[in-house]
């Protein structure tokens, strides 16, 4: 069953949800928000669109498979645990940039591990939902 | 609030362990869920009740504003809320499989492997 | 070391998240699989060799001082653990390697088997016992799906009882964490020893202690929490039941081991007694559960009960001895009942089941086969030299030190039971003739895992594995003066808790 209205109105909150879902992630760190959520929240603009549209459409739009996400997430969440093992430091010790760069704020190994979290959430989260879906 | 919390713990528990035993697997996993609220509830209460701030530090502070409350408490529980989330969509998936290859909601109908 | 330390949960991580990435390719997931094994065997021993030259080691993840962040310790037992659960993980790696289905493998088989043992490795080391609970959860998670993995219906209805028993075993664990936080404010298990040992409150420590024994015994599967193992156990492949049936257990009991040892001292008398009555029973209902059983992995699922029985009765007993014993007897038990189960695998490949009554003749087909599970089974029923011996003679006199005759006795006769038990696989699969049928008495719904697991790959893969763990279980025997050695210092370090105390405390980084 699809809905013109559902179909429509997906097309346009899908960039604003995933553009929120970013400025979630960015925020996080001293405010609330976060990795976890923005992943929620992009995941839910996807899933929005693929009950409007087909999972398939959804798919397509993602480009990359779901599980390849989460793996590249994994990833990116090691690294930066591992990061400050190189300087001498323990495992997961929050490094900092010095300077600031503009609209994102300071960047250090906490950002490298919120942008894990989000891509794991997101992969974990479509993965499960659009084989249920599917069945 | 605690007395009224320590009631409502004691009816999550008791409302979960009873659809646990229940026969039927949905909700079986309803009350699974809610064994892990009632523990989550627990967690929360028996880590003290305070009227207080939340314990983050403002723009250009050097600490959190007194009084603020206990931070471990609530990250127990999220960490344990985020862990339920993902061993409930597994377990729905689960119960979805269940019916799918056994053709029934009933435990009853499920003792081929027990010993 | 810093980094040491960190490795055994760092490579599976690394290998887990490569395989996802790997996902269309099996080929790179079977060589990612294997590598990461070989890297956490490696990492694992040499954890061992530190701890043990260099005494115990701890590092704060985050750099976090101690109390208030999650700190990571190896003492010698959990040194031990994370080699065993190397050497473990790499023998049922290269097992499945050869002996997994296509459809499993392409179904996320390799990064659910590193996340699983990520999560023991993770539930050894770690010093907090809330980060114990996201451990234990990590394990489960992957254990759930390897479980049901597959999709066959045994599986489904084995998988729904072992889901529902750990969750409800979970949520208590969670409540247990909750209540021992607001009643010591602290969750650094270092921390909490001291707490615990300056208060006076046994009446709420002892219920607290209590929580903690219902929520750690059924994930070691004790009498009377026991009955989801027997009825999950034997459902997946052999590869899934054999790492499961090595580790998953001694994660309870080693948790039990923990804060038994650690933090419910204070009245031992009360609570060390909860814990040899359930050893005594556990041996006992779980052994003549394994006499009756006619499928060869039912029988052994039973026997890993009727044996976590003498792992605990070692800490009951809360003897240096009796320690030393319990465990010597967890090494001797992961390998033996690990090699056991592969060993079913490959009765499964040669004869197309489980069932006792439909196996035959496979002393005459396979004597090399015979032999190499005569040395496991035989080991497990306590005939010396093998590695069974030792433990069980260290147990038994123990026992009989601390005064707790009848549980001595009901060691024995479970030993005899034991005994009994492997010689009735001997009798019924490897010795008389073969029935010649395969259809009858093999039933469909109980003999899950054969589906699709492939034939064309050669059978040395399957006997390399089984072959080295026999080979380790002879070599234990024969050498079991540094084993007892080992586990002898492992044991004072838990009974003189200070130098964990004091490695995690103490200006340790």
């Amino acid at each position: 069953m699809r809905s013109l209205i559902l179909a429509a109105t997906a097309r346009f909150l899908l960039p604003i949800l995933f553009m929120f879902s970013i400025f979630l992630l960015v925020r996080g760190h001293h405010l609330p928000g976060g990795g976890f959520v923005g992943g929620l929240v992009a995941a839910a603009a996807f899933v929005l669109y693929g009950i409007a549209h087909g999972v398939e459409e959804a798919r397509a739009l993602l480009r990359v498979n779901t599980i390849s996400l989460l793996g590249v997430g994994l990833l990116l969440a090691l690294a930066s645990g591992l990061l400050p093992l190189a300087g001498g430091e323990a495992f997961m010790t929050g490094l900092w940039f010095q300077h600031p760069v503009p609209v994102l704020g300071k960047l250090g190994t906490p950002v490298i591990f919120d942008t894990g979290v989000y891509l794991v959430v997101l992969g974990a989260t479509l993965t499960v939902l659009f084989n249920l879906v599917e069945d | 609030m605690e007395i009224l919390l320590a009631f409502l713990i004691g009816g999550l528990y008791a409302a979960g362990f009873y659809l646990v035993l229940g026969r039927s697997i949905g909700k079986l996993i309803v009350g699974l869920v809610l064994l892990g609220q009632a523990a989550n509830l627990l967690i929360f209460t028996a880590g003290g009740l305070t009227r207080a701030h939340p314990p983050i530090v403002p723009e250009g502070a050097l600490e959190a504003q007194p009084p603020f409350a206990d931070p471990i408490p609530q990250a127990l529980i999220l960490t344990a809320i985020v862990i339920g989330f993902g061993v409930l969509a597994f377990a729905l998936v689960l119960v979805d499989r269940t019916f799918q290859r056994v053709g029934t909601y009933d435990t009853d109908d499920m003792t081929s492997t027990d010993a | 070391m810093k980094s040491l330390l960190v490795m055994p949960i760092v490579l599976p991580l690394a290998a887990a998240a490569l395989c996802y990435l790997a996902w269309p390719w099996r080929r790179v997931q079977r060589l990612v699989g294997l590598l990461g094994a070989i890297g956490l065997f490696a990492a694992g021993w040499a954890l061992l060799a530190v701890v043990w030259t260099k005494g115990i080691q701890s590092v704060q993840i985050g750099g976090w001082p101690a109390p208030y962040g999650i700190t990571l310790v190896a003492d010698l037992l959990s040194a031990l653990m994370v080699a065993l659960t190397g050497s473990m993980g790499l023998a049922v790696m290269v097992f499945s390697l050869f002996s997994m289905d296509p459809g499993r493998e392409s179904h996320g088989y390799y990064p659910l088997f590193h996340i699983l043992l990520m999560g023991v490795s993770g539930a050894f080391l770690t010093g907090d016992i809330f980060n114990l609970y996201v451990w234990f959860e990590v394990l489960l998670i992957a254990s759930f799906v390897l479980m049901s993995l597959g999709g066959e219906r045994a599986q489904i209805e084995g998988g729904l009882k072992y889901v529902t028993l750990n969750l409800v075993s979970s949520a208590l664990f969670l409540a247990a964490v909750g209540i021992l936080y607001g009643e010591a404010g602290t969750l650094n298990m270092a921390d909490l020893a001291v707490t615990l040992r300056g208060s006076g409150q046994t009446g709420l420590v002892d219920t607290l202690a209590m929580l903690f024994l219902v929520a750690f015994g059924i994930k070691a599967a004790i009498f009377p929490l026991f009955f989801w193992l027997p009825a999950s156990y034997h459902t997946p492949p052999p590869a899934v039941s054999a790492i499961f049936a090595g580790l998953l257990t001694k994660v309870g009991v080693y948790a039990l081991i923990r804060v038994f040892t650690m933090l419910f001292v204070g009245d031992t008398g009360y609570t060390h007694a909860w814990i040899l009555w359930a050893a005594g029973l556990t041996m006992v209902v779980g052994i003549l559960g394994a006499v009756v059983q006619e499928d060869v992995r039912r029988l052994l699922s039973f026997n890993i009960v009727s044996h976590i029985g003498y792992m605990i009765m070692g800490l009951g007993l809360f003897s240096p001895l009796g320690l030393a014993g319990s465990i010597t007897y967890i090494v001797h038990h992961i390998i033996v009942i690990t090699n056991l189960f592969l060993i079913s695998g490959l009765i499964l490949r040669l004869r197309g089941s489980y069932r006792l009554a439909g196996l035959g003749g496979l002393y005459a087909a396979r004597p090399l086969l015979a032999f190499l599970f005569m040395i496991p089974a035989l080991s497990l029923a306590g005939i010396p030299p093998l590695s069974g011996f030792f433990p069980k003679l260290a147990l038994v006199k123990a026992g009989l030190e601390g005064g707790q005759y009848w549980l001595v006795a009901a060691a024995l006769a479970v030993g005899l039971l034991t005994l009994y038990s492997v010689i009735k696989i001997w009798n019924e699969a490897f010795w008389k003739a073969d029935p010649g049928t395969r259809e009858g008495p093999l039933h469909e719904q109980t003999d899950a895992g054969t589906s699709g697991a492939p034939a064309n790959r050669p059978l040395w893969g399957w006997f390399a594995p089984i072959g080295v763990l026999a080979l380790v279980t002879v070599a234990i025997g024969l050498a079991a003066e540094p084993v007892f050695e080992v586990a002898a210092r492992a044991a004072e370090q838990l009974l003189h808790p200070e130098g964990y105390i004091q490695a995690v405390l103490g200006g340790g980084t």
